[in-house]
């Protein structure tokens, strides 16, 4: 089980109470993470990376494990933290503070 | 008894103002969407309680919402919130991308950026939607980078009329301060093929078969901030606005002058006459009297306020050349807020009202023509876009 970590406008858009839940076959990665999550939420398509592409929006960033994974390549392992449910995927409004 | 519904767009959401016929008291619902841009909401003229909102954030990009129950409760288009066992909503309304088809989109390649190198199209937001006047379920929609998408399913799924990017000009176009956008759609209630819209910077362009094919219609426009001030396009046009019984007469705020055409765009004469600036972002016309017009100065492209503190709406009885202040309710000191472009509407009712929005958060009310003003609301989210529903 997948845990993932929206932020607040996304949770609220796409009618999310607390963190996301995924199961996911195979590899553990951004990019299946994130399709399992707009296969969840079609509503979420085009709000974390871009429709056609896939490249992440220039503001939304991937954090995990205290280490910022945003610049990773896509279809690279995510941390076995990650991938065992042990530590959430957390994806991030830049700038966002805290 | 008539009703009527103001709808406003701001920086941190939207707002439904309601009153009934004699605009004396008003409810606020809202915000929707809370800490999102609203660019705008518009209700749809063939059903009044179908509304389109255009929901935008720098960070998640683009989302269509849509009313069936005039603003009580919203859905993004694709299912709405009950299609799905979970109670999320199904909708992919979000989806704008530009028309890169060998047959439609191949011309469509780059405009002019600031630094004036060419630079590729890019969709960052819409700014403007505009519902089809006999069909609820078809809307248009105005985005920056500037292109005029449709959608015929509800905001469900959009496609770019690719015709306006490709006609030719494209390469010309400049972002205007605020971006590159496609700000004004008009569509002709005489003529269903004929659709008016606007760009900053590119200036106004027309179409006869339905947004098939285009052409500028920017003759007589005179920009003295382009290399040719009177060039077939680059002009930064703000506003458009046309009367319904006289869509051939359209008004236009430039960025600096107003300007009149008398033949659809044809030609364009400049009627600013003894206004104390010509520039300017909102322009609207009465709802009953086809030549009584409305402006509201704004000091300067560099100083985006009213000249000396005050809030004055500038009315012309005659379609321009003559105008009077209208101050009455209005701040006149002190006053350093601003109106866009798409922040002013008028209503239907005998005695027409007149509403504008500010980026100070008030939105201000007439309901005698704009003789006097009073606040609805004095304390919103800096206004980006107001429309007006006269309800039976």
């Amino acid at each position: 089980m997948i845990r993932v970590v929206l932020p607040t406008h996304l949770r609220t858009l796409a009618r999310i109470d607390g963190e996301v839940q995924l199961e996911i076959e195979g590899q553990v990665t951004q990019r299946s993470v994130l399709d399992a999550l707009e296969a969840r939420y079609p509503v979420l398509c085009g709000t974390i990376r871009h429709h056609v592409t896939k490249q992440r929006r220039p503001f939304m960033r991937f954090f995990a494990c205290e280490q910022d994974l945003s610049l990773e390549p896509p279809d690279a392992p995510l941390p076995d933290a990650v991938a065992s449910g042990a530590e959430p995927f957390l994806v991030i409004g830049a700038i966002a503070g805290g | 008894m008539s009703g009527i519904r103001v709808l406003v767009g701001t920086r941190k959401g939207a707002f439904v103002l309601e009153a009934d016929g004699k605009r004396q008291q008003w409810a606020v619902t809202g915000p929707h969407f809370a800490g999102w841009e609203v660019y705008h909401v518009k209700g749809s003229p063939a059903d009044p309680n179908r509304l389109y909102a255009s929901q935008t954030s720098s960070w998640a990009g683009q989302v269509i919402q849509r009313s069936n129950d005039g603003g009580k409760t919203w859905e993004a288009p694709g299912g709405g919130p009950t299609t799905s066992p979970q109670g999320f909503p199904m909708g992919e309304s979000n989806k704008f991308v530009f028309d890169t088809t060998p047959e439609t989109g191949k011309p469509l390649t780059t405009h002019q950026f600031y630094d004036g190198t060419q630079h590729p199209w890019e969709f960052k937001r819409v700014w403007h939607l505009e519902p089809s006047l006999s069909d609820p379920d078809t809307v248009y929609a105005g985005v920056e980078d500037a292109a005029l998408f449709r959608s015929s399913d509800g905001g469900k799924s959009w496609q770019e009329l690719a015709g306006l990017r490709g006609h030719g000009t494209g390469p010309k176009w400049q972002p205007g301060a605020g971006g590159m956008c496609l700000h004004t759609i008009i569509l002709d209630p005489s003529d269903p093929g004929r659709i008016f819209i606007a760009i900053s910077a590119a200036g106004a362009f027309r179409t006869d078969d339905a947004g098939k094919t285009w052409r500028p219609i920017n003759r007589g426009l005179k920009s003295q901030y382009i290399p040719d001030p009177t060039a077939e396009v680059g002009h930064c046009v703000h506003h458009v606005a046309m009367h319904r019984s006289r869509p051939s007469v359209l008004f236009m705020q430039k960025h600096w002058d107003v300007m009149r055409s008398d033949d659809a765009g044809e030609s364009w004469q400049e009627v600013s006459g003894n206004l104390p600036t010509d520039f300017g972002f909102v322009i609207d016309v009465h709802a009953h009297e086809p030549d009584t017009i409305y402006v509201v100065p704004i000091k300067s492209d560099g100083e985006h306020f009213p000249p000396e503190g005050k809030l004055r709406v500038y009315r012309s009885r005659s379609g321009g050349n003559e105008w009077g202040a209208l101050t009455n309710g209005l701040p006149q000191r002190d006053c350093y807020v601003n109106v866009l472009r798409d922040a002013m509407a008028v209503d239907s009712l005998d005695s027409c009202g007149v509403y504008f929005g500010t980026t100070g958060g008030q939105v201000y009310a007439s309901a005698d023509a704009g003789d006097t003003w009073a606040p609805i609301v004095r304390d919103l989210p800096a206004v980006l876009s107001v429309e007006v529903q006269t309800l039976p």
